[in-house]
């Protein structure tokens, strides 16, 4: 584990920045993807509303590991289990205030 | 991976990266991460409210009427390369590249500025020429109070990456302005994914339904 991470920051000193490249082309297509997904195609209402919201959190991940390095540093876990949690209290508060409220209005 | 932080001696430290050198570094990394957890779940009520108000325009201009695709999507494309800009920033850093570090960052700051310029030029078309301030309907009080936390987090970013281009530029990469450097590219990527959402749930979603 330790030799990994050692050999990936020994990557970083030489040569051209991939890592940063294909993050920046992977976003870049992406948000064009969804706005073709979106604008282009005719597809039913929650079909695209599905397809792009899943282009969304894929992209957000691609920020998370590419440009936020999250499992670096001594001990990655403690890091990654806040995030997590960050991410379910704000799906579950997005997701619940949805459904319910779908429902009174 | 079994051994915890407390035995790992500093052979092993000197194999990470500089910001990570310093026991004290290392904690306010990992305290940053927590208060990002903290500020997804601010911006997650934020969506919360939007997505709920969204439909509720109250005879005022609709997400339809209003959003226009060129101007979003060129925050967008800059947001995307401001966050790619301040990604290459962080590996000048740890490439101990001072010049290359600060350079990064001066860029990335121009970028924010050009973003929050258009976001401004957006806020007030609508606001005055539209027909459609905050006050208007829940939809537009929902819209301006997300993007408006959203943009008022991008000017704070831009205040925050240039004091630390200053501190970069008296002190050069120690183990503290690698922190803060370190610090300052994790707030400005989680703006950037915070962005993916507004992007994909208001102006996408806007134009669809």
């Amino acid at each position: 584990m330790h030799e990994n991470e050692n050999q990936a920051i020994k990557q970083e000193h030489t040569g051209f920045p991939w890592k940063q490249v294909v993050g920046l082309i992977l976003s870049l297509g992406l948000t064009f993807l969804a706005l073709w997904v979106a604008i282009g195609l005719s597809l039913p209402v929650n079909v695209t509303l599905t397809i792009i919201v899943a282009l969304a959190i894929f992209q957000a991940f691609i920020q998370l590991f590419m440009f936020m390095h999250v499992t670096e540093g001594t001990e990655p876990v403690h890091q990654i289990i806040g995030i997590l949690f960050g991410i379910y209290v704000a799906f579950a508060v997005v997701a619940g205030s949805i459904w319910i409220l779908a429902h009174v209005f | 991976m079994a051994e915890s932080i407390l035995s790992l001696d500093s052979k092993d430290k000197k194999n990470m990266p500089l910001e990570y050198t310093t026991e004290e570094g290392d904690l306010r990394i990992v305290g940053f991460w927590i208060f990002l957890a903290a500020e997804l779940v601010l911006f997650g009520t934020l969506f919360a409210s939007y997505l709920v108000m969204q439909s509720h325009t109250a005879g005022g201009p609709t997400a339809r009427d209003l959003f226009k695709i060129n101007p979003v999507m060129a925050e967008t494309i800059i947001l995307l390369v401001s966050s790619f800009t301040c990604g290459l920033g962080t590996l000048e850093l740890r490439r101990h590249n001072t010049k290359g570090l600060i350079a990064w960052l001066v860029v990335t700051v121009i970028l924010g500025f050009a973003f929050i310029g258009l976001e401004a030029n957006e806020f007030y078309s609508y606001a005055v020429h539209e027909g459609a301030p905050i006050s208007r309907s829940a939809f537009l009080s929902g819209f301006f109070i997300l993007l408006g936390t959203h943009g008022a987090h991008v000017s704070l970013g831009i205040v925050w990456v240039t004091s630390i281009i200053i501190q970069l530029a008296q002190r050069g990469i120690t183990a503290v302005t690698a922190r803060k450097a370190f610090m300052v590219g994790l707030y400005w990527h989680f703006l950037d994914v915070v962005w993916i959402f507004i992007f994909t749930a208001v102006y996408l979603t806007g134009l669809v339904i």
